[in-house]
């Protein structure tokens, strides 16, 4: 297993625009506590983004997955081309004549995709618990180690995500045109909802069914946290609005997502298998 | 004496077409192999189907002994196939170093190897700044990192100028000599000719021959002949049953023996009739003869 990982390894870290890119896309992740000295100080109007709550405990750990995650772009681009260049370079080919077999090389793949997400979770744990620290109201160790799921949900999103991008990968050989194809997908699952809203169900009824598509199970995972804030609670109330969120995790969201993974994972093997290099 | 690569039967078809159709034969161990075909005979189909990256439609082939699954096999083999495939933006030793571990060898020998193949001193070149001949031959050396115990070669002097084309030939014998197995599959002759003792010879994906180069033709070679007197020479040759067909071309005769026959008694029974020659050559049939021939008298 330290084998292969080591082989993905070489292979990205000596490639300049993957390492520029995950430099990049760590950079990122802790420039999100740069949010924190966001400060507007106009006159009468006093706004301190780190006063409103935001990095409360329990509450970061749901806010930070959430903003961070969008970030997975820049790990999608370094996935689909680590995957698809191996095609257009043809060295997947001599790989496998070097004595690498078709299941040893896609686990190479997947381990790496599964470290990406190891390390992401790590890194927004820290800097999360680090901004936490400094700014949050609460700092009893119950509270600060609650809700952690939020974490475990961020990890599973990812890896989700990114095996969906390995897929791609492989199976259009082609990275332009993979991160089109995952563009498309998108659309097309926005374009499902909305038909089977207009034409089928009622909303609860199409949510739960959207529920099942791959990136809308992936967003589930973690919804969104702003109308969790006070603040927005309290305007929601003064314009007599009440905003009724379940932002709660549910167990089957996580197996759907697993389901998923699974299945990209499996079918990216049998493709390989299947195709003359 | 061991037994390398075993095929037996095996048979691809993309589509309708079918590539290569129930070929069977084996490599041993110590000889230098040539596959020859026109293009699009079934060689690389053959070989990439060995080699783990083309699936077989029927047969089987197994490596060694048999006991070991392809891709722990391939550990043991170098190969190279069509072009040189390395990442573009590694240098040479950096991939050199990743074969290494996909192989699970040591990164030891690459400074020996690459000294080998003379790019030692381009070592920390980028692979994409190499030129073809460079390109190929880093892949030579990637290809025996781990001494393997049979060296694979898929038209190694394709698109190569005739400079590199002679390096690479230099190489191959220099490996040969080391006494490691090799397959060479070409559709140059006379490559093959020179370094391979044996030959397997496909055409449109079904084997013509196999077995050792000079075991092609049941042939005696001929003799090129010449002499003030031709008109006598050609009817003494015509009138001896020893020889079959004897032609005459550009004031030389060629005259195919039914028999073995050497040279010096040809040359004195000639000069006990009073004739005397002036040029006597015995030759063997090129490879391209005899492949011409064997094509030939299969389309028949």
């Amino acid at each position: 297993m330290i084998r292969l990982l080591e082989i993905e390894f070489i292979k990205l870290w000596n490639n300049r625009a993957s390492k520029v890119l995950i430099i990049s896309y760590f950079f990122i992740l802790t420039s999100i506590a740069l949010v924190a000295a966001i400060k507007f100080d106009i006159g009468p109007v006093k706004f301190h983004l780190a006063e409103i709550g935001i990095f409360n405990f329990p509450y970061i750990w749901h806010f930070n997955t959430f903003v961070t995650a969008f970030f997975k772009l820049f790990l999608a681009i370094v996935i689909v081309s680590m995957m698809s260049n191996e095609y257009s370079n043809k060295t997947i080919k001599q790989n496998l004549i070097d004595g690498l077999s078709k299941k040893e090389f896609i686990l190479s793949k997947f381990l790496t995709v599964v470290s990406f997400s190891v390390i992401s979770t790590v890194f927004v744990f820290l800097v999360s618990l680090i901004l936490g620290l400094i700014y949050s109201d609460y700092d009893e160790l119950s509270i600060i180690f609650s809700d952690l799921k939020f974490l475990a949900a961020f990890f599973f999103k990812l890896m989700g995500f990114f095996s969906f991008c390995l897929f791609l990968g492989i199976l259009v050989k082609r990275s332009a045109f993979a991160l089109g194809f995952l563009i498309l997908w998108q659309i097309f699952e926005g374009i499902t909802r909305g038909l089977i809203r207009w034409k089928l169900f009622d909303g609860d009824t199409t949510d739960a069914i959207m529920g099942f598509f791959p990136l809308q199970s992936m967003f589930n995972l973690i919804k969104e946290p702003f109308t969790r804030l006070e603040a927005v609670q309290t305007v929601a109330d003064q314009v007599g609005e009440s905003i009724k969120l379940n932002y709660h995790l549910h167990w089957y969201e996580f197996l759907i997502v697993i389901a998923w993974t699974a299945i990209f994972i499996y079918l990216s093997y049998a493709l390989l298998k299947k195709r003359d290099l | 004496m061991s037994t390398i690569l075993t095929v037996n039967n095996l048979t691809k078809k993309f589509g309708y077409l079918t590539a290569v159709k129930n070929l069977s034969f084996s490599i041993e161990k110590g000889n230098v192999y040539g596959i020859l075909g026109p293009n699009g005979s079934g060689k690389s189909t053959t070989l990439g189907i060995v080699l783990n990256v083309v699936n077989k439609t029927s047969g089987n082939f197994y490596w060694f002994d048999g006991n070991t699954s392809t891709h722990q096999s391939l550990k043991k083999v170098g190969a190279i196939i069509e072009r040189p495939n390395f990442y573009p933006y590694m240098t040479a030793v950096q991939n050199l170093k990743l074969v290494c571990k996909i192989k699970e060898v040591g990164t030891e020998k690459i400074d020996e190897k690459l000294e080998l193949v003379g790019l030692l001193d381009r070592k920390h070149s980028k692979f994409s700044t190499y030129s073809l001949g460079m390109k190929q031959r880093l892949a030579i050396a990637s290809a025996l990192l781990n001494d393997p115990e049979i060296l694979i070669l898929d038209e190694p002097t394709n698109g190569l100028d005739p400079q590199g084309i002679h390096q690479i030939r230099e190489i191959i014998k220099k490996i040969a000599a080391h006494g490691t197995t090799i397959l060479l599959a070409s559709h140059l002759l006379d490559e093959v000719e020179k370094v391979c003792s044996h030959v397997i010879i496909l055409r449109k994906g079904e084997k013509l021959y196999s077995g050792p180069v000079d075991g092609m033709m049941a042939s005696h070679g001929f003799f090129e002949l010449k002499a003030n007197d031709m008109e006598k020479l050609a009817q003494s040759l015509k009138t001896n049953e020893k020889f079959g067909n004897v032609k005459q071309e550009n004031g030389l005769i060629t005259a195919f023996p039914t028999e073995e026959m050497d040279a010096k008694s040809l040359n004195e029974s000639l000069f006990k009739e009073g004739i005397v020659l002036s040029h006597l050559v015995k030759r063997k049939e090129s490879l391209e003869e005899q492949f011409l021939t064997l094509t030939k008298n299969q389309s028949n």
